[in-house]
């Protein structure tokens, strides 16, 4: 009875230990996102193309060229949604980030790779980003605290709110 | 007089004329006019020409969707092809290479000099590069890493050279779920400020501060176990079990923090030692930490006695997004004696410093011009005298200032003035101005 005991322990200690390594870093799926934003109903995709005058902008906003020629969005009247990634320290996070009207309406930490600054997923960090606009010089209008030890996770979000800001911009023109 | 009749005889001639050629083309156009017959092979004719336009239209449109969708596989393809850069490329290959580097220039005065007609003069005017970092990572799978940092101090490494070659990191990290990890290898010890993030982007200063060298002997790192993670929103944690330092117990150095490290370099009879961290993150621009370590026999296991050892160490950071910063830290060692051995007999039995750094950092606009930050520091630590023959820990100060120039983010150029001050007799307090250049890439 005993030894019957143990074995479903270990087993279901096992299922815990095994179920949570397919969890990994992904906290949001990128099609939840999209539902969860669109209250279930995700418009058609579209794509934006990264012309060759925008190249400039692109580069800096991020410091270097986006790497593609286009990008997915998804667009209801003056509301667009993109999921972005970049580089923190060594490895890209993934962003959902919904412009309303040229301001910042939600940021989501979709996926995070870095082995430290998951902090940046809290909401403490990103609702910072809410009502956050362009400015002429292609910055956020508003400061954005960091979170210690994590800067460069932090400047790779700033960086890709940015971004979603300008492409919004063009898309809406 | 007479020229008016005439004229207006004239006019009345050539309007008749006009009319008469107006009703001959009407006429002739008439006579043009097609019949109902003609008008319905017209119009066969139009509605046939139609049709056929209307199946190339169709046929066009079909090319165009062919078009837009062999663009879409090319841009595919294209985009597919050209993952060897950016970000494409290190999800692709999973290896990273980064590094830092640092550039110093010293030029002290020792103030201490001719003291007592004992002290050695031991002003410093110096070119040096500091630190040359590094460091390649890889990403066996979605949970397992691995990370290493390579040293290369002081520019040259060898017989008879003032510099080292060291290996400061090389460890294996796997998840346990998305909360936390298990890390083994050689690390850096999650303790103080410096000891972790130590970028020269990342802090002010051309040199580190005098706490997170001689009490927290930063960088240390040491072969361990460790575990580490989220308790909850901001709340993160470490535990390491690991091997301990081995101080020096006679000479200059004795019971001296950073004299013990071992640098995992056939560190023979190591005590074993275990390291906690506790910090809160949870306030954007804030982190408050606290940390602390045991050491089961800090003078070695090799020696007849046991010098149990606990370092305490707590600090804060706090960077506003106007620019205004304060970084404060505190740490102290414990060190208890054993039969033969008393470290309270040259003080040092309880080593202690903190310091406190406010700083404000502001834009002056973008690249090359970047951002630009002051900084002024207070210190106080303990530190050996290095008087030959009266060794003893005695007490420092310093006041240091200056500021920090980041043309870009990664990128810091530095100055600072620095004030040592020391209540007792002590061989050197070193006074004068630093100058540095940084990077991290």
């Amino acid at each position: 009875m005993i030894k019957t005991k143990n074995i479903l322990i270990v087993a279901a200690l096992l299922i815990v230990f095994v179920s949570s390594i397919f969890a990994k870093g992904i906290y949001q799926e990128p099609k939840d996102f999209l539902l969860e934003v669109f209250a279930g109903e995700v418009p058609q995709v579209k794509k934006f193309w990264i012309q060759k005058d925008l190249q400039k902008d692109i580069n800096s906003i991020l410091g270097h060229d986006l790497g593609v020629l286009r990008l997915s969005y998804w667009q209801r009247d003056n509301r667009t949604a993109w999921i972005l990634e970049e580089i923190g320290k060594s490895l890209p996070i993934t962003v959902g980030i919904v412009v309303n009207d040229n301001k910042i309406e939600r940021i989501n930490i979709l996926v995070f790779r870095e082995s430290r600054g998951w902090e940046i997923r809290y909401p403490f960090f990103t609702e910072q980003f809410n009502s956050a606009a362009l400015t002429a010089e292609k910055n956020l209008d508003k400061g954005i605290d960091g979170i210690s030890g994590a800067t460069l996770s932090v400047n790779a979000v700033k960086k890709l709110a940015a971004l979603a800001l300008f492409f919004h911009q063009q898309v809406l023109k | 007089m007479l020229v008016l009749p005439v004229n207006r005889h004239f006019m009345q001639y050539k309007n008749m004329l006009l009319i008469f050629c107006l009703f001959l083309f009407s006429l002739d156009a008439m006579s043009q006019v097609p019949t109902p017959e003609e008008m319905w092979q017209i119009i066969q004719e139009q509605q046939k020409t139609i049709n056929e336009l209307k199946t190339k239209l169709s046929e066009t449109d079909v090319k165009v969707q062919q078009n837009i969708e062999a663009v879409e596989i090319t841009a595919d393809a294209i985009e597919s092809s050209t993952m060897q850069s950016g970000i494409n490329d290190r999800l692709t290959n999973q290896t990273m290479v980064g590094g830092y580097g640092e550039l110093h220039y010293n030029n002290l005065t020792d103030d201490r000099l001719n003291e007592g007609g004992m002290s050695p003069d031991d002003s410093l005017e110096r070119t040096d590069f500091h630190r040359y970092v590094l460091f390649i990572g890889h990403e066996f799978s979605d949970r397992i890493r691995f990370f290493s940092e390579f040293e290369l101090e002081h520019s040259l490494a060898g017989d008879g050279a003032p510099g080292e070659i060291e290996l400061e990191q090389a460890w294996i990290e796997m998840d346990i779920n998305d909360m936390h990890r298990v890390k083994a290898g050689l690390d850096i010890l999650p303790i103080g400020i410096m000891n972790t993030t130590h970028e020269p982007n990342t802090f002010f200063g051309v040199e580190r501060n005098k706490i997170e060298s001689e009490i927290i002997p930063a960088t240390w790192w040491e072969a361990g176990l460790g575990i580490n993670g989220e308790l909850a929103p901001g709340w993160n944690y470490d535990l390491v079990i690991h091997n301990g330092l081995k101080v020096p117990t006679s000479g200059g150095s004795s019971f001296r923090p950073r004299s013990g490290r071992t640098k995992v370099a056939e560190a023979d009879d190591t005590g074993f030692a275990t390291t906690g961290r506790i910090r809160y993150t949870g306030i954007p621009g804030l982190e408050i930490g606290i940390s602390g370590q045991y050491q089961s026999d800090i003078s070695g296991t090799a020696d007849s006695f046991d010098v149990q050892a606990t370092l305490l160490e707590s600090h804060i950071i706090w960077q506003h997004n106007s620019g205004v910063g304060l970084r404060a830290l505190y740490a102290r060692w414990d060190m208890g004696g054993d039969i033969g051995i008393n470290p309270a007999s040259i003080n040092a039995d309880n080593l202690s410093g903190w310091y406190i750094e406010p700083s404000y950092r502001f834009s002056i606009g973008s690249e090359p011009w970047g951002e630009f930050g002051l900084f002024a520091r207070y210190s106080m630590w303990d530190e050996r005298n290095q008087i030959s023959g009266a060794h003893r820990y005695e007490q420092f100060e310093q006041f240091s200032t200056g500021l920090n120039w980041w043309p870009h983010n990664n990128v810091v150029i530095k100055f600072d003035a620095q004030w040592q001050g020391a209540n007792a007799n002590v061989d050197r307090v070193l006074d004068g101005i630093n100058l540095g250049l940084g990077y991290q890439f």
